[in-house]
């Protein structure tokens, strides 16, 4: 089940580049919050904060307080100890090539030291089923490597590696921008079905596609967080100017 | 999911008994939650990867300190004037590293210009042009050259290469290029040349493979982004795989020059041993590493035994100068560029 998140005054710099000011918002628990944006505005960089992989960057620093529940993710946990708790799918499929598909699912289990064979095999098929992937790959699970799957199905793979750990949020940085439009909208699918059990964010280009399934949506622009609201709100009567430009598609 | 047991417990429609559902975390997410930090384990690791890198450090500054130590007679004796001299006469106690740095870093450098076209060729060949079922084999038998031992290749030198010199290839050189003056005097089929021949059939494998892991690491996106400007073959080899691999190159390169610099037995084979300083390259040598497996056991003396260590740090310091004008010119050539493909 998942948690809700609290982001208060968040701010975070590439070297001397500010790319995120003064971020306020709340993601509310179980549901799907979609972040909007022109390329480089820091859409990818707050996502990146939530699991604190923006500080793998030696020249990237943040500061401000994100709390999951009541867990202050950069005081009251290590950065291991987060990416335990959130699950990430990035933006180009990353299978691991040397391993098979169940090898890779259940990867964040047995990384941790899960032995359990039983809960491990239960795992793995939840997590493809839940990510619509069980049926295309159950007969060869332990033959085929990762890297054998089409691109649409490495991304369902991924999420699957990621949901393998049930994690309490699930965060996706433009999951469907490198896939075609079938395997899209499986991945829109997906998203509708998991976010009633899991947190998720959504980072996306596509409008359209954070209409389909975000309970709310925030725009951000040029490092800050210009508006954030109920999705409907925001596509039909958005409150800044800005906004309504951007989904207008006057800029970006 | 649901047991028949459990089924009356978990009625929907009651708010609370949905509550207790969800609060129970599932068995995976109740193990990862009891596991630690991890900080302590990660803490240990980086210490002893750094003791591990440190040690390099320990072993480094132990050689060199030793090898100052033992040389101090020498050391005193001809202060830096030592690494300019070119006297070495045992019996009257005058000793000087000139011909043998000379002998090093001829050969040496007469291999470099045997091998690395070679190499460089052949690691073309195996990643771009190469049928795949040729690809394993050639592989293979590269590979092989770098696990002969070098008392074989000194053993096949005297018998094979050195007769080749003497009878063949001395005298064509002589006729063909006999002017630049690289190839006079006497040819008795031992010298430079043929060290430097036998160095570079040495290098040869460590080259070309480490070359070929380079250039088979280029993505393939980058070789179809020149094609599609309409390269030839030979232009996308240039610009897509030979540009972005060119500091993975020099450093293959790199450790070849290593190995040639330091290579003792097979050149004590074949140089001639003979301490002089000669521009024909047909002309006798001796080597910094031959020089010291040579003489080390038959040196009576300490001013003999110190004058040797000192070659011994001749060498260290000819190895450390040669790579460190390898890292200047490679950063030189990529200064301001982007170094690698992303």
């Amino acid at each position: 089940m998942g948690v809700g998140i609290q982001v208060e005054n968040l701010n975070a710099w590439y070297g001397s580049t500010h790319t995120l000011q003064d971020i306020n918002l709340h993601i509310p628990a179980n549901h799907a919050t979609a972040l909007i944006g022109p390329s480089g505005c820091g859409k990818s960089t707050f996502v990146r904060c939530l699991n604190r992989m923006h500080e793998t960057n030696p020249i990237a620093r943040a500061t401000g307080v994100i709390k999951m529940g009541d867990l202050d993710i950069y005081k009251d946990a290590s950065p291991v100890e987060i990416r335990r708790r959130v699950g990430m799918v990035f933006q180009r499929p990353n299978p691991f090539p040397t391993m098979s598909i169940y090898d890779n699912v259940a990867s964040g289990l047995k990384l941790n030291g899960f032995r359990n064979r039983r809960i491990l095999d239960e795992t793995v098929e939840r997590s493809l089923k839940q990510a619509a992937l069980w049926e295309e790959v159950k007969d060869d699970l332990k033959k085929k490597s990762g890297a054998s799957l089409s691109g649409g199905q490495q991304q369902r793979m991924c999420i699957a590696r990621a949901l393998a750990v049930d994690p309490e949020v699930l965060l996706m940085d433009e999951p469907a921008s490198a896939l075609d439009p079938v395997s899209t909208s499986k991945i829109e699918d997906l998203i509708f079905q998991l976010k009633s059990q899991y947190t998720i964010v959504i980072v996306t280009h596509n409008m359209q596609q954070a209409a389909r399934v975000a309970e709310n949506t925030g725009f951000f622009l040029n490092g800050k967080m210009v508006e954030f609201d109920s999705t409907h709100k925001i596509f039909t009567n958005p409150s800044d100017k800005r906004t309504e430009d951007y989904i207008t598609g006057r800029f970006g | 999911m649901q047991t028949s047991n459990l089924a009356p417990a978990v009625f929907v429609a009651d708010p609370h008994a949905v509550q207790i559902r969800t609060v129970e975390p599932s068995p995976v997410r109740a193990f990862l939650n009891a596991r630690g930090s991890g900080k302590l384990a990660d803490g240990s690791f980086a210490a002893v990867m750094m003791l591990c890198a440190c040690s390099i450090f320990a072993i480094v500054l132990f050689i060199f300190s030793i090898l100052i130590l033992r040389s101090k007679l020498s050391l005193v004796a001809f202060g830096w004037k030592f690494f300019t001299r070119q006297a070495w006469d045992p019996v009257s106690g005058d000793f000087g590293a000139l011909p043998f740095i000379y002998g090093t870093l001829a050969t040496s450098f007469l291999a470099l210009l045997i091998a690395v076209p070679l190499a460089l060729g052949v690691a073309v060949f195996l990643t771009e042009l190469c049928p795949k079922p040729l690809r394993g084999p050639i592989s293979f038998l590269t590979e092989l050259l770098a696990a002969i031992p070098s008392v074989v290749y000194g053993l096949w030198a005297v018998f094979v290469l050195v007769p080749l010199m003497r009878d063949v290839l001395g005298p064509f050189l002589y006729k063909t290029l006999g002017w630049t003056g690289f190839f006079e005097g006497t040819n008795f089929g031992v010298g430079m040349l043929t060290a430097g021949i036998i160095l570079a059939i040495m290098i040869l494998p460590i080259i070309s493979s480490l070359t070929r892991d380079i250039m088979t690491a280029v993505p393939n996106s980058q070789r179809e982004g020149v094609l599609a400007l309409g390269a030839t073959r030979w232009e996308m080899i240039r610009i897509g795989v030979l540009r972005n691999s060119r500091i993975g190159i020099v450093g293959a390169i790199m450790l070849g020059l290593g190995r040639a610099l330091g290579e003792t037995m097979a050149v004590t084979m074949v140089i001639g041993n003979h301490p002089e300083i000669n521009k024909s390259l047909f002309a006798p040598g001796y080597t910094l590493a031959s020089v010291i497996a040579n003489e080390f056991s038959e040196a009576t003396g300490d001013l003999y035994l110190s004058a040797l260590i000192e070659i011994g740090l001749a060498l260290f310091l000819v190895t450390i100068v040669v790579n460190a004008i390898a890292r200047l010119m490679v950063w030189a050539v990529t200064r301001g560029a982007p170094a690698r493909v992303a």
